[in-house]
């Protein structure tokens, strides 16, 4: 490991550091914009210019090797001066019309100016404006004037969403930064050109105007939007959520997340269950929380347990699931599922419902299987993680299912679980590549285990492993991608069907024969509400949405960024978010009210804090014990053993950015559907 | 000029003729199979060729359709170098340097000539369609300044006259006389050789 003495202190680094980086690790600030830990190095801004004795001129630090024996300093005469040279030139076309800019408060430039610039200007000239030339789309606005070309965008979309749209067109002083053609950028990852840019050239066009980063009080939490459990934090004003970033955490989302992650929360302002409701003459009419209680009461006290049902929803946070849980036990119960999906995954067997490799172990894998999956919409970071892994080299990867635009090249080797065969067979090419894998990877989609044949599928995807190599001693390649952020965490509390218990669809075909008489819908609205018309139905949630619609009891519940809640992400990732606005109106947190519920008919649970449900959570299972911890599950038989059938695997997401109660009233999501989704419906349906 | 210009009208689509493909697959040739985009500028250039002397979009997007590059790549490269044109030129894609060795040598009346006998200024096209007017930097003919370059020639040693007299040939469909507009041999010294005179011995 070289050594170098950098401002006059030794420091060792790892071979292959740059400069900058070397800095940063003895604690010394070095101002950049173009340099961004997670694209390549472009060197183009040269606001990290420091000095290398022995070296004629200052060097770029973050494009410069470390070399041992370097003497580099940071702090001398030359050094200042050249920094506040150069924010002298980035600020000679720049507006500096901070009072208006939404960038105003955290911006690099702004920050960057105060620590290392002159303070004045001795430009006279006319600054240059740039025309803002077509539309990014419903989610970055674009102000070009303000852009100093630091080519981070572009070199975003070109390595991590793999897009392609941004370019730097023109040269010297005519460059502007554009898509040339006036197009939209259509990536589910383009909120985070917003974060990217260090200046207000790109901000966001939902959070315009709307507030200063001083007045936000920011709260970590968890996404809800996909089964990844991006790290989040919720900027709140006042009680209301003003925007959500991406919170740094390599293991899970890196810094990015998915735009239906940051801008589905203006769905959390409209549409909202704020009071009891009761259904009297066919109508919904506002009640007390008592009345709706004893309306509840009054139906089931006395029916027989077996003919009540209760399906938890995409987004139930854990605290709320046991609960309910333990509430249709006392009621003598089994008929409870967290898989609204109708999934077959089998919840006794954790390696088989989880992403065993877990989703940094992608940064390690040679060969990935993707099996039924759209990953750009079911998981868009772990896409980009994909992406990633490709662009360093070294990747090879396959599809069975869909051929869709994933934004990196793969071979594609079949639409149906038929087509496994080539896998097991060893005679394809990707079977040997497979076979010869160091790391090799499978990663199975939801949609593939929904399926009547899901089971098979499992079993088939589980044969795939075990012949491929992919499970042995310190790596397991076994990979399940939910999309629903409850679903490992139903799974690991047995939120399943109990002995003789029915699953979500035994549920709703009783409902309709009538064998079931009450259902409890815990936010549960992705299901064929039809056939459960002449039930008696209780729905617990934050909208109204499909579920509430067909409600005879409306409980107006939180949504995830109202409450403190327990979540485990596809890797079977036990994550916590905290709450970071109050619920709506009368709404109250979602444990809260089923153990409410449970004194109004006579079983009460006893858990009379979130501490007590956690220590019941822990007591189901002990991974609870262990926050942000990750352990590796026994590999042992799951799955069905049959032949699955060759019906093509598709993926159960049709529009990504509606998907759930929240991002289908968000006006945000509705505009991305508009731009993004609806003509390419048109253009892949109507005209062939 | 960075933005596509709103007043051009582009073509729905743009193909390479037989002869250009023949032409483009020569080019490719001459690199690795997995490095075709290092083929993007000597096949712009024969788009160009073909269309008429300007790239629309749509030749843009054809070439890096051939180069297996993102288009966006292609319109930086395009916008990049003035000589790809991204909007229509007339015949004769006239471009006259005002760099310094040039306006040293009185580039500035070779501009005025210019204006004066086409009646039109810098980023211009005459009404029939025979001349555009280009202001350029360097073209790298120096040492016979002030000169201009139309379409594929050089012509050097210029004065007002001489520049005007390019013109009216150019105008009568005439090729008027290309290199050094006086006596100078290539780029020797005006009035003849002043030393090196003789074949050394060797």
């Amino acid at each position: 490991m070289p050594k170098l003495t950098i401002d006059g202190n030794e420091i060792e680094v790892e071979a292959g550091y740059s400069v900058l980086q070397a800095c940063e690790a003895a604690g010394i600030e070095v101002p950049r914009f173009c340099y961004h830990e997670r694209l390549s190095i472009s060197g183009n801004c040269r606001m990290c210019l420091v000095e290398m004795e022995r070296a004629p001129k200052l060097i770029a630090s973050c494009s410069m090797p470390v070399g041992d024996g370097m003497v580099i300093h940071t702090k001398t005469d030359k050094v200042v001066e050249a920094r506040a040279s150069v924010m002298e030139f980035l600020l000679i076309n720049h507006p500096l019309d901070c009072p208006i800019c939404d960038q105003g408060g955290e911006c690099d430039l702004q920050d960057q100016a105060v620590a290392y610039g002159l303070g004045t200007s001795r430009f006279t000239e006319h600054k240059r404006s740039v025309q803002d030339k077509g539309d990014y789309g419903p989610i970055v606005k674009t102000e070009m004037t303000r852009c100093i070309h630091c080519t981070r965008c572009i070199r975003f979309t070109h390595q991590v969403t793999g897009t392609a749209e941004l370019g730097g067109i023109g040269r010297g002083d005519h460059m502007e930064v554009s898509t040339y053609v006036g197009k939209a950028i259509n990536s589910e990852l383009s909120g985070n050109l917003v974060d990217l840019c260090p200046v207000g050239a790109l901000t966001s066009k939902p959070f315009a105007f709307s507030a200063r980063s001083w007045e936000l009080k920011p709260t970590e939490s968890i996404d809800v939007f996909d089964a990844v459990g991006s790290n989040i934090r919720i900027d709140t004003r006042g009680g209301e959520v003003m925007r959500i970033l991406p919170r740094l955490n390599e293991d899970v989302n890196g810094e990015w997340i998915g735009d239906k992650t940051r801008y589905a929360m203006d769905g959390l302002k409209r549409q909202r269950l704020d009071k009891p409701y009761v259904r009297r003459d066919g109508k919904l009419v506002p009640v007390s929380w008592d009345e709706a209680f004893n309306t509840i009461a009054d139906k089931l006290k006395g029916m027989d347990g077996k003919k009540i049902g209760a399906i938890a929803g995409d987004q139930a946070d854990c605290e709320s699931m046991i609960v309910l849980k333990d509430l249709m036990a006392s009621l003598g119960s089994t008929n409870v599922d967290c898989r609204q999906d109708g999934s077959k995954v089998d919840a006794g067997v954790r390696a088989g419902y989880t992403f065993n490799s877990t989703i940094a172990g992608i940064d390690e894998a040679d060969a990935i299987l993707l099996i039924g999956t759209n990953l750009r919409w079911e998981a868009p970071v772990v896409n980009a993680r994909i992406r990633e892994r490709y662009y360093r080299g070294g990747l090879k990867v396959a599809v069975i299912g869909e051929a869709l635009d994933l934004s990196y090249p793969y071979e594609h080797l079949g639409t149906s679980p038929g087509d496994f065969k080539k896998i097991t067979g060893g005679k394809d090419d990707f079977s040997k590549t497979l076979k010869a894998a160091k790391k090799p990877m499978v990663i199975v989609g939801a949609g593939a285990l929904a399926r009547a044949d899901g089971a098979d599928v499992l079993g088939g995807v589980r044969k795939i492993a075990e012949s491929r190599g992919m499970v042995k001693e310190g790596w397991n390649g076994f990979n399940v991608l939910h999309t629903a952020a409850s679903r490992v965490g139903g799974l690991d509390l047995g939120v399943v069907p109990g002995n003789n218990g029915k699953d979500v669809q035994g549920i709703l075909e009783g409902a309709a024969s009538g064998d079931i008489e009450a259902v409890y819908l815990l936010g549960a609205d992705e299901i064929d509400t039809a056939k459960l018309d002449k039930t008696f139905v209780i729905y617990q949630g934050s909208h109204g949405d499909a579920g509430a619609a067909c409600a005879d009891v409306v409980l107006p519940g939180t949504a995830y960024t109202e409450k403190s809640g327990t979540y485990v992400n596809t890797e079977g990732r036990v994550q916590r978010g905290l709450r970071a606005a109050f619920p709506r109106g009368e709404a109250k947190e979602d444990w809260a009210i089923i153990r409410a519920l449970s004194d109004a008919l006579g079983k009460s649970l006893p858990y009379s804090s979130l501490g007590d449900v956690r220590n019941r959570m822990s007591e189901v299972n002990p991974i609870f014990n262990d926050y942000d911890g990750l352990q590796a599950a026994e590999w042992s038989d799951f799955g069905g053993t049959g032949e699955p059938s060759s019906e093509a695997l598709v993926s159960p997401i049709e529009n990504y950015y509606m998907t759930d109660p929240i991002s289908r009233v968000s006006q945000t999501m509705a505009e991305c559907t508009e731009a993004f989704i609806n003509p390419e419906q048109q253009k892949t349906g109507t005209n062939g | 000029m960075s933005g596509v210009s709103q007043t051009v009208e582009q073509p729905e689509s743009f193909v390479f003729t037989d002869e250009t493909m023949a032409k483009a697959k020569e080019v490719l040739a001459k690199y690795p199979e997995d490095r075709k985009e290092s083929a993007v500028m000597p096949l712009l250039d024969l788009a160009q060729r073909q269309h008429n002397g300007w790239l629309p979009i749509a030749a843009m997007d054809y070439v890096a359709g051939i180069c297996e590059m993102a288009p966006i790549k292609v319109y930086e490269v395009a916008s990049f170098y003035t000589m790809y044109n991204r909007t229509p030129v007339g015949e004769n894609h006239v471009q006259i340097c005002t760099n310094i060795s040039c306006w040293l040598k009185g580039s500035d009346k070779i501009v005025d000539a210019a204006k004066e006998v086409l009646g039109v200024g810098f980023g211009q096209t005459t009404e029939d369609n025979k001349f555009t007017l280009s202001e350029v930097e360097c073209l790298g003919a120096c040492v016979n300044a002030p000169m201009m370059q139309i379409n594929d020639d050089f012509y050097e040693d210029l004065d007002s006259s001489s520049t005007k007299a390019i013109f009216e040939a150019l105008k009568k469909g005439e090729q008027p006389k290309t290199g050094p507009q006086g006596d100078r041999v290539g780029c020797q010294p005006a009035g003849g050789l002043t030393s090196l005179k003789e074949q050394a011995n060797a």
